[in-house]
This record gives structure tokens, sequence and C-alpha cells, in this order.
């Protein structure tokens, strides 16, 4: 396959970037399609439109996910990627990697693929971009027997789950996101590689309300980590704040002068809740009025650390736009005990509550949590047998269009027309 | 558009091998050319059964069925329809229905 002239894209070698047009260039030496990739792109770069046909099934036996088929509009002028089929291999939770397993993926995709990939997709996956169909099925024994490592998630099904890096290098992961992660993920195989839901699922794992992951945004079903006893204070250690030995928010500002750090200024007067004061120079916090929004412990993280208490919030019904507008998730379960004892048997049950009426109710294409604005959060709840609390609402409902069950009612909903009639008369 | 020749019958493909056109150009030739491409070794009552349910489902409504009525009206388990079609009901049973190619992201 030949170079292809390409100013626009020779554009994008310029810049302090790491330059994806550069890294092409240098894997077309070795492998020749990505010239048709950069000869693709630089014509839609051009005519300021895909040339990427629409759709494309392809797989592997016995799975109905994990490869996004693509076919270019183009394929004559580009044979190189005239399949360019995607391959979303699930990665290890929070993608610790060891060079060895890396370069074992890296060989086999050099063998099987365009050698160029996507590291990682917004789901999580490791993305192997651009193969033919006939080296899908070669591709995947490899993968499976070799490298002992499977497809992710794509259709209407669980996609890959995935998680922020917790416990392994945080001091704020409240649960040890990677192993529920991977629990999970291992549990609900059949879910992820045989679409049986109505539409897409996801779930994202976060060890604190910080949401390295965005749990909260991107995901259908996301366990966030918080604490209910106290927050943890090291009051030598807020001295140490205050004397300057310590550098506020870990030295995160320091690009800048912003001055000696004001405990006042920059915390306790930031509480969203008002519920932090000095006295001297020992900070008190009242922790009954806190909701755990983490700004203190992120800007002193040497002094105040999570209780000892500690869970999850599951929030869910997260989604993009389409088709009823974009929804953050919707707090769900307050706290929950993440008990790696049980298998996370507590946290499946939520799951499979969940699952088992948006299967039964939610329509073809329809998120979870549309199906929750369609339905109603107070059926919802009935269904997780979650009784109704005020920190279910951001604020109760300023319209006066409350439902009843009848038989909530006294005397019911049967009522004579003829009785009313011979108290009022027309 | 690819043609595919099978048994003296031509049929008109997309690059996913899924039928073109109107659900007319489906036959029984055709079924069995599917069957050698989608790891299908011998047909059954059962295959028979997904196929015609599809084809009924999709002539009266229009769309393929979500995969929960395919097994509600079936009556086979998800299980099931993976053993009898190793692409699943989307890559498989519909392919070979000659329903159209499911679309969406998949």
């Amino acid at each position: 396959m030949p170079k292809h002239d390409t100013p626009l894209l020779d554009e994008l070698e310029k810049g302090p970037w790491p330059s994806f047009v550069t890294d092409l260039k240098r894997q077309a030496e070795k492998k020749p399609e990505c010239f048709d990739i950069l000869g693709q792109l630089e014509l839609s770069y051009r005519d300021k439109v895909t040339h990427w046909k629409h759709g494309g099934i392809v797989g592997v036996f016995g799975y109905g996910g994990g490869i996004v088929g693509r076919y270019s509009d183009v394929p004559t002028q580009f044979p190189g990627v005239a399949h360019f089929h995607t391959v979303r291999l699930n990665q290890p939770s929070s993608m610790f990697y060891s060079s060895a397993k890396l370069r074992d993926i890296c060989n086999l995709w050099e063998k099987y693929g365009s050698g160029m990939t996507n590291m990682h997709g917004s789901t999580g996956d490791l993305v192997l971009l651009g193969t033919t169909t006939p080296n899908l099925e070669p591709l995947f024994y490899d993968l499976t027997h070799d490298l002992n490592q499977d497809l992710g998630g794509s259709g209407s099904n669980l996609r890959t789950p995935s998680c922020c890096l917790g416990r392994a290098r945080c001091e704020w992961g409240c649960y040890d996101t990677q192993n529920l992660c991977h629990s999970l993920t291992m549990h609900y195989q059949d879910e992820i590689h045989r679409p049986a839901f109505p539409y897409k699922f996801k779930m994202k794992f976060s060890g604190c309300p910080n949401d390295c992951v965005a749990a909260i945004a991107r995901s259908d079903f996301a366990v966030i980590g918080t604490w209910r006893d106290d927050i943890r204070i090291d009051q030598a250690a807020v001295k140490g704040y205050l004397s300057g030995e310590f550098i506020p928010n870990a030295g995160a500002h320091s690009d800048k002068d912003w001055g000696k750090f004001d405990i006042k200024a920059e915390v306790l007067d930031l509480c969203p809740t008002g519920c932090m004061w000095m006295e001297g120079d020992t900070l008190k916090i009242d922790n009954s009025e806190c909701t755990r929004c983490m700004h203190c412990l992120n800007v002193m993280p040497r002094a105040l650390r999570p209780g000892l208490q500690q869970g999850a919030t599951i929030c869910v019904g997260a989604k993009a736009p389409i088709l009823d507008g974009a929804q953050f998730a919707t707090m769900t379960v307050p706290f929950i005990e993440v008990n790696p004892d049980t298998e996370f048997a507590e946290i499946i049950e939520v799951i499979e509550k969940i699952w088992d009426w948006w299967m039964e109710v939610g329509k073809n294409r329809e998120r979870v949590g549309e199906t929750i604005m369609r339905i109603g959060l107070p059926t919802f709840l009935k269904v997780m047998e979650i009784t109704p609390t005020p920190q279910h609402v951001k604020e109760p409902r300023s319209n006066p269009y409350v439902f009843w069950q009848e038989d909530e009612v006294e005397g019911g909903w049967d009522r004579d027309v003829i009785a009313y009639r011979k108290r009022n008369a027309q | 558009m690819p043609t595919i020749e099978h048994n003296g019958s031509s049929f008109t493909v997309d690059e996913d091998g899924f039928l073109t056109g109107n659900m007319d150009a489906w036959n029984e030739t055709w079924v069995d050319y599917v069957k050698t491409v989608e790891g299908i070794t011998e047909m059954t009552d059962e295959h028979h059964k997904v196929i015609e349910i599809l084809r009924d489902y999709y002539k009266k409504n229009g769309i393929a069925p979500m995969v929960r009525i395919l097994s509600k009206t079936t009556g086979f388990p998800l299980k099931r329809i993976y053993e009898l079609f190793p692409s699943g009901p989307g890559k498989g049973a519909c392919k070979m229905a000659g329903l159209p190619k499911p679309t969406g992201c998949v």
C-alpha cells in the first residue's frame, strides 16, 4: 500500500503534544495498511464527512458482541481499510499491566491486525483498531489460548465494567474497587458476552466521591465509596498544614502563588454544609452534618482520612442525551457494605433486582435511567424493596399531581354518583 | 453489493453476509447456505422454529423482536439459542431468517 499525500494531517505533527499522525506514520513502516488509515482520514478531513459505511455485524462464535464491524466506503482507493473491525479486550481492573503482557498483546495484534490501538476505550476496554473478518476467529483463539485474555462487551448487554485504581494506590479508597470490579466481571461473563438486555448496561466502581472513573455520569450502575462514621483527624498534621510544613492539596496548585495556606478561606468557608470550625489550632468537624464531599480531605490528605466504617453508595441510571436527555445517576442505596467475604452477595442482589425489573418493563433501546423516568422513582424504589427516604430526592416535588394507591385511601375508588347526587342536587 | 452463489441460486448480500433488499429473496437454499457459514452442523426443528418466529414477527411488526421476546415466544432460553446459533440471535438467527442487519450501537 503506497503512501498518500496528507498535507492536512501533516499539520498535526507540529506542536508539543504527542502526535497520533507521527505515531501512525511510524507504525506504517511495519504495517502498510496504516498508510491507508491516514489516506482515508485525510480524505475525511477534506470532505468533512466520515468514510466508514453504516454499521457492521461481525463477531466470534459463542459471543453476541465484543467486536465492532467497520467497512470503508472507499475500499478501492484504500484497500488496507476495506475491513477495519475494532476488537474490544477486557482490560485488567484499573489498567495495571506488566510489559510482558503488553508485549504479548502487541505481538498478537501485529500478527492479526493493523498494530493500531486505543489505550483505552472510554468504557475501559483495551481497543484493537483495525482487522479483517477472516482474522477474527484466529485472533480470538490465540487470545484465549495463549494470552488467557477475553473480549469485552458490546451491544445490548453488560458492557465491560471498570473502576478507579482504588486501594492499589489511593488512601481514600473506601472499598476494594478492583476486587469488586473483577469479581462482578467474572460473575457476569454471560451477560457481557451474550446480549440479553433491552439496551446497554454499564457498571463503574469508584473508591470515593471524587469518582475518578466518573461512575455517576457514565454508568447505569455506579458504586461510589463512602463512610458513615467520623472523619479521622490527625491534629498534629493539621498544625503541619497551618505552619506551612505540608502543602495543601498535596501541591496540586503549586504552579501559581496562591499565598500562605488559609484554613478558613480554603477549607472551613468552602465546606458545603459549614460543619467545620477551629478551636485554637484544633480542627473540629460536626460529622453528623458532613455530606462526605471530600473537599477537606482533598486539601489536607495528610491530616484527614475517611472514617473506618466504610462502604459505598449505589446510584442508578446515568446516560448520555439520546433519547430523553442526559442523566446523572440517581442515589438509590445510600449505604451498602462492600463485603468480599460474601462474594459481594449484597451488591449482586441489588443488581439483579434492577435487571429483573428492567428486562421485563424496559422498552427496546431504553436505558434503565429512562425506564425509571418513564415509570417513576417511587415504583423503582418499590421494585428495589427500598423504603423511600429524604435522601432519595434533592428537593420534594413542587407540583401537586400526587398518585395514591387505592388501598391507601379510605373507601377506595368505587364511588356511586347517585349517592353523591342525594347529598348534592344538580 | 457482493453476490453469493449456492446450489444454483444467487443472493445479493452486504459485507456482513446479510440478505439485502426485501425478504422475498429468502428460501431454503439461503438457510442451507447460512448454515455453512454460521457454525451450524445440522438443522433441527428448533432452528426452523426460531427462524419461523423471527420471520413472522418481522412481517407483523417491521422490526426484529427483542431477545427477551424471542426467548419467550420460542420457549428457548438465550443459552439454547446460542447452542443453536453460535453467533447469537442477531448475527446467526436473523441472518438465516433473511431479516435486515441489526443496527445501532452494537
